[in-house]
């Protein structure tokens, strides 16, 4: 089980692959296979994937992580802006620089452990969005969010070729990044990142980290200097937040301090623990549910619950949009609130336990399945 | 540490993958298009245009009467209704049977005055709900970023309310337009009523919302009054929807300034000068005259938020419910029948903007957007509410006339807030498009 992957995980690494690639057409029906939502579904699910490495290995939650995609997403535009549209040495800088940051804040938040972690991250995240929002403002351009303009050196690409007519887009050696090409870069980093994390958690590496979760006072006393490990596990889960970040950049470039605000921070909490802590596949589910729900609650309007209600008599029409309306549009928050709350009193596991438990109820009980094999390890949040 | 073993099966099996994953775009790139078709354009009985209001944030109560005015200007395109300003326009192209004959649909999205998020909301309208147009906004952050968008995606935006230098300036696109006046045209028209209210020897202090629209108001409004003899004792910059200024007011009562410019709007501009009346500013006497603050750009909305405090408070404004034109009595007396309150400018700039679309699309016999967009450039017209008005084709800002304001000290109804000191004529606020640079880049028609 350990080290190598067994036949079930190479199965799981191509079953996954499919849904991935094929989501375009299987979400259209859903109303959700338009390519920006698609490649907000596979940015988030490699930043909830990151996220799920440290605190559904290791226990220890950050409150800080938006800081990482933050770095990651100005990294990369500056890199547009420096060097090359190309996406490639973007992505590279993105990494790179969330890894560097995320050296630093873990090294000094890691010496403390539960809420006094979580509470050193979330206030260093807190600062590099005050930085960013209004120290900052040469490097980050404060409100207004990092932009590429004419003015840009570029100095690689315009070595090479003679910029056209306006601003150039993001481009993989020609092919724009922009649309459906973007997202297949996105499932293509989805992937991958997906087979690392699998590789992690089958790991010795993933095994020290879980040991940590269940006991870290035994860890030490037989004589494991634990920190490393953290610390490892840390800085791998924020160069994941940084390519979400640069992911980001790459699909849209344009950097904004709000990405590092806690909201986006709680945010990715709250996908974690919605499809599951611990799990391989659940953070990622738990992302597409909360941005699927973001954009298709939030575009609701009035004439289209009207439409929805039409076959009601006027006056309790009238009551049914009111009261919908409280829950769409603007107040969509106000659903995911209420699923989040049923989820997490009904299934502490998250959408995982749920799968677990219907796939449990079909007959198939007697052992993990080939789609969710890590479900039965599920553990609440702590 | 785990040991990253790749055998000859594994990266065979990662490998076909890969090509998969490669491949697979090419199943989207989509055939030659034929050569008048540019993004989104309708192939139905509707067309579908996108509005982008701030539905929650410091700019909430402008979207809110942002979106208003589109769903009117729907209607009345759509036929319906007493047709408002259509009547008084003076480009008669439009028939009130939808834009070229076709019904028009609207979507909406919350750009919650971000930009991040405004992007994501303008890309659902065009990917998924085949937006031809988006429209809105009620920041220049906004407006800047969402410009970006749509000159890359080859939609043409139509500005809501922004005020920024930078939207038709520095930022200025091909696909962009703006009815809007901005900063630069607010302190030419500010300067003589101020001169001859407050005098040449004032001490400014500013603050300042810290994005693109306060930085280029606090420039405008700083040249202005400097040319006037003015000292600026200091600018500072405060966050957006920061709710509190109590820290930022308490060091202009010991800086020595008499005047106090806030340059805020929507809430952060009912919260600042709220407080700022709190910390008795304006019964203060310094340097033997009365402090004095001002608003540069006044909105009715806010000045309702306001109250009491915005009594004798000079400002300027695109536009006013209680001008006695046709074309603002026409729309003033439309918008009231359906909602029962008079428009706010910004309404106002978002109603004119969406006929603006719709003519320019019947006059050049087509949605095909680099048509629209030459329709648009240069356009000369009348009977919206500013008197004559010219869409400059060099950086797509209308010229036409603004109003210096001024909050009434004694209104006659809730909705009687200001009151118009001076209409700033359009000759006066016409300035060199060159001198804020930018380059609005090509027309050409992008596939979606």
């Amino acid at each position: 089980m350990f080290g190598n992957l067994s036949r079930n995980d190479w199965l799981l690494v191509l079953g996954f692959a499919i849904v991935v690639l094929v989501s375009p057409w299987t979400l259209t029906p859903f109303g959700a296979g338009y390519p920006a939502l698609l490649q907000k579904f596979c940015i988030f699910g490699i930043f909830a994937m990151g996220f799920n490495i440290l605190f559904g290995l290791t226990g220890y939650l950050s409150f800080g992580h938006a800081a990482f995609l933050g770095v990651g997403s100005y990294a990369a535009v500056w890199s547009f802006k420096l060097f090359t549209m190309n996406v490639i040495p973007a992505v590279i800088f993105g990494v790179l620089f969330a890894g560097i940051f995320a050296v630093v804040i873990g090294f000094v938040s890691l010496r403390r452990s539960g809420i006094y972690f979580s509470i050193l991250t979330l206030a260093f995240a807190q600062m590099s969005y005050n930085l960013a929002y209004s120290v900052l403002t040469p490097i980050t351009n404060g409100e207004t969010g990092l932009q590429l303009t004419l003015q840009d050196p570029r100095i690689i690409d315009n070595a090479f070729i003679t910029p056209g007519e306006g601003l150039p887009q993001t481009d993989l050696f020609g092919i724009p990044m922009n649309g459906y090409p973007g997202f297949y870069f996105c499932a293509v980093a989805l992937i991958i990142c997906f087979f690392l994390t699998l590789r992690i958690f089958r790991s010795p590496f993933g095994m020290m980290l879980r040991a940590i979760k269940s006991n870290q006072n035994r860890m030490r006393y037989t004589g494991f200097n634990t920190r490393p490990y953290l610390l490892t596990a840390f800085i791998i889960s924020g160069m994941y937040a940084g390519l979400a970040g640069s992911l980001m950049a790459v699909t849209d470039p344009l950097a904004g301090a709000e990405r590092m605000q806690w909201t986006a921070s709680g945010e990715v909490v709250l996908m974690t623990i919605l499809g599951g802590v611990g799990t391989l596949i659940g953070p990622i589910l738990g992302a597409g549910v909360i941005k699927y729900f973001e954009n298709i609650f939030s575009s609701f309007n009035d004439r289209i619950l009207e439409q929805l209600f039409s076959f009601l008599p006027d006056a309790a029409r009238e009551v049914a949009v009111w009261f919908t309306g409280l829950f769409v549009g603007e107040g969509w928050h106000l659903t995911l609130g209420v699923v989040f709350m049923l989820i997490v009193i009904f299934l502490p596991g998250g959408i995982m336990e749920g799968l677990q438990r219907i796939y449990n109820r079909l007959g198939g009980g007697s052992g993990p399945g080939a789609g969710a094999p890590d479900t039965a390890a599920a553990q609440p949040a702590e | 540490m785990s040991k990253l073993i790749f055998n000859r099966r594994g990266i065979l099996k990662v490998g076909a993958a890969g090509g998969v994953a490669l491949a697979a775009p090419m199943h989207f790139v989509k055939g030659a298009f034929a050569e008048d078709m540019s993004c989104n354009m309708p192939t139905g009985d509707t067309v579908t245009l996108g509005f982008n209001v701030p539905q929650s944030g410091p700019y909430a109560d402008e979207g809110a009467d942002e979106l208003r005015a589109y769903q009117l200007a729907v209607k009345h395109l759509n036929g319906e209704g007493d047709g408002g300003m259509m009547n008084t326009f003076t480009s008669k192209a439009l028939k009130g049977n939808g834009i070229l004959g076709k019904k028009v649909a609207y979507v909406t999205g919350d750009t919650q005055t971000k930009s991040d998020a405004a992007r994501d909301s303008a890309k659902r309208m065009i990917e998924k709900e085949g937006a031809v147009m988006i429209t809105g906004g009620s920041s220049s952050g906004v407006a800047v970023a969402v410009q970006g968008l749509c000159q890359e995606m080859g939609i043409i935006f139509m500005a809501g309310l922004t005020h920024s230098n930078d939207t038709t300036g520095k930022d200025k696109k091909r696909y962009g337009f703006r009815h809007f006046f901005n900063a630069y045209q607010s302190g030419v028209a500010l300067g003589p009523v101020l001169k001859e209210e407050y005098g040449t020897d004032r001490r400014a202090y500013h603050l300042t919302a810290d994005y693109t629209w306060g930085w280029t108001q606090e420039e405008s409004i700083k040249n202005t009054t400097e040319a006037l003899g003015w000292e600026t004792v200091a600018t500072v910059r405060t966050p957006v929807g920061a709710g509190d200024y109590s820290q930022y007011i308490t060091p202009v009562l010991n800086s020595g300034a008499d005047v106090l410019i806030l340059n805020h709007y929507g809430k952060d501009m009912v919260n600042s000068l709220t407080q700022a009346i709190q910390f008795g500013l304006k019964d203060k006497q310094v340097n033997g005259k009365n402090f004095e603050i001002i608003v540069p750009l006044f909105s009715r909305l806010m000045a309702k938020g306001a109250g009491d405090n915005i009594k004798g408070i000079l400002g300027t404004t695109n536009w006013n419910w209680s001008l006695d034109d046709d074309a603002s009595q026409a729309f003033v007396k439309s918008f009231g029948a359906e909602y029962g309150a008079p428009p706010s400018q910004a309404a106002h700039t978002c109603y004119v903007q969406t006929l603006l679309y719709a003519d320019a699309c019947e006059r050049a016999g087509t949605f095909f957007a680099p048509k629209v967009i030459e329709a648009l450039e240069d356009f000369e017209f009348d009977g919206m509410g500013n008197g004559p008005t010219l869409y400059r084709g060099a950086d797509h800002q209308c010229m036409k006339s603004a109003l210096v304001v001024k909050g009434n000290e004694n209104k006659q109804s809730e909705y009687d807030l200001l009151k118009v000191v001076k209409v700033v004529d359009r000759e006066t606020l016409t300035y060199d498009p060159a001198i804020f640079g930018g380059d609005l880049g090509p027309s050409d028609a992008k596939k979606c």
